[in-house]
């Protein structure tokens, strides 16, 4: 049984464009995901594709003018308003995207023991920065002094003192030098071989494919592709959507291949598959009717054209 | 036409010195890639090209002579993050405006479509804005291009759709480039030659 498992997520939002045009934006469309207890799952994709939505879905933080159905289920139990704010900051911890979500007027070292379990917080906490390259004296500052590249090991650090069984992290790099990178990651990884499920929101391909097992590559607000990590290799032919090809081969070192197009607004989808407008393969079928995610190959993809 | 700094120090008021003796060139239509640790100063480095920061020590010079401190700075520069590069209570034609309204052929080129520039920035993603501050970065009297971070935030494919416009557009009009980046691949993929920030700098 995964630890967590999302089934046809759809979040919208109203948007009220002047006077009293009300326009619907469907930002997740039928999203489905799941992660096993001991498993990173990398989630990647263009910005504006629902990755940082679908870890506020989780958390259970999405802002309150926010229309979601499908499900989301935890330990094999739906997670419900109730349960996530019971779980939120001790089973369930988010790492979250931007420095912004630290309290400005708590000193950092304070804000990480909240989460910290164990005999004795203040050793874990200060085991974890000593890991992280922070300076002890980096718990006594406030969120304003911080480096952009500290501010985000101190987030991370947030998760690592915690005994949560699943970490939802969100972008926990960019602005990191390498050696940090590699040490945030292999962080999650030590975190998940120890039993707890990671999903690890990121840009930086190469950066997740280091540390995850399985691979979300998301598009226009859904899930094209369930890849493992292992199929992004050479020109990329493993993988099953050609989204995810055209993402593997636009990396400077595997061809730098622009795609042509633009991710469609969301307040315009297209009725059919969400990537027929850019999608060199597309046929009449494919602009008639959104394909359902299916098994291919051993992982599962969103294309009428994949075998 | 040749940029070129030497022997640049900087520091802030009171403070240690941020580096010393750095000393660069780029020529018209090269792209130099700089790779470095975070905090070395690279940021700092673009600012000081670009007219942004004075240095403590060393000079800046194009074609031999001082840049001028007043008029179009012939130096440009686009940002990591374009939604602190911009004005969050202007419209994106008054910000693209600020430089010279670029020709529709131009916003094609760089994926603008027209009807964003009606819009605010925050109605736009980071790879949208992004390409607005490209478009405001290349007015016709600039000749070099210091890009820190430009697609850092941005997935591969619109960083490979920036870059490709960007570039045919550096070497129609020869405009030399300065490409911060702590990703070598890109480095070397967008770039003639890469150097190292150690061996820029003595201190």
């Amino acid at each position: 049984m995964p630890l967590l498992e999302v089934n046809n997520l759809s979040v919208a939002f109203a948007r009220y464009a002047g006077g009293f045009q009300r326009r619907m934006e469907q930002a997740i469309v039928g999203l489905d995901l799941s992660v096993e207890a001991g498993e990173i799952v990398a989630v990647i994709g263009s910005s504006g594709s629902g990755k940082s939505l679908l870890a506020h879905a989780v958390l259970g933080i999405l802002p309150g003018h926010a229309q979601v159905t499908g499900t989301i289920q935890y330990d094999g139990e739906p997670l419900n308003e109730r349960r996530i704010a019971a779980l939120r900051g001790n089973e369930i911890v988010l790492v979250p995207q931007s420095v912004s979500f630290l309290d400005p007027l708590q000193r950092v070292g304070a804000q990480v023991r909240t989460t910290a379990r164990g005999t004795d917080p203040t050793a874990t906490v200060r085991s974890v920065f000593k890991r992280l390259r922070l300076a002890e004296a980096v718990g006594r500052l406030f969120p304003f002094q911080l480096s952009g590249g500290m501010a985000r090991r101190v987030l991370v650090s947030t998760a690592a003192v915690s005994a949560a069984r699943l970490i939802v992290a969100d972008e926990p790099t960019p602005g990191m030098q390498a050696e940090d990178v590699n040490e945030t990651l292999s962080m999650l990884r030590e975190m998940a071989d120890k039993g707890s499920g990671v999903l690890l929101i990121t840009h930086d391909i190469e950066a997740a494919l280091r540390v995850a097992d399985k691979v979300a590559v998301f598009y226009a607000g859904t899930t094209v592709e369930l890849a493992k990590a292992a199929d992004f290799a050479g020109d990329g032919s493993n993988l099953r959507h050609p989204y995810s090809r055209a993402l593997w081969q636009a990396l400077p070192r595997n061809g730098f291949k622009p795609l042509p197009g633009t991710q469609p607004s969301q307040d315009e989808l297209p009725s059919g598959c969400l990537f027929a407008p850019r999608c060199p393969f597309a046929t009449e079928a494919c602009s008639a009717e959104r394909p359902a995610i299916r098994e291919v190959r051993g992982g599962w993809t969103r294309c009428f054209h994949a075998s | 036409m040749l940029l070129e700094c030497r022997n640049l120090a900087y520091r802030y008021p009171g403070g240690p010195y941020v580096f010393l003796g750095v000393s660069l060139s780029v020529a018209s239509g090269e792209a130099v890639g700089l790779i470095g640790p975070s905090g070395c100063g690279k940021t700092t480095l673009g600012r000081i090209l670009a007219g942004y920061a004075a240095a403590a020590e060393g000079t800046v010079l194009l074609d031999g002579k001082p840049i001028p401190p007043k008029g179009y700075h012939p130096v440009q520069m686009v940002f990591q993050h374009p939604e602190k590069a911009v004005n969050p209570r202007w419209r994106l034609r008054r910000t693209l405006a600020e430089s010279r309204m670029p020709e529709a052929a131009e916003l094609r080129r760089l994926g603008i479509d027209e009807a964003w520039l009606d819009r605010w920035p925050h109605e736009l993603s980071a790879g949208e804005l992004q390409r607005i501050c490209i478009a405001r970065a290349l007015g016709p009297r600039t000749r070099f291009l210091i890009a820190d971070e430009m697609t850092a935030m941005l997935d591969a494919i619109t960083q490979a759709r920036i870059w490709h416009a960007v570039l045919a557009i550096a070497k129609e009009r020869a405009i030399g480039m300065l490409v911060i980046t702590h990703d070598r691949a890109l480095a070397e993929a967008v770039c003639d030659r890469v150097v190292t920030w150690d061996r820029l700098s003595i201190g």
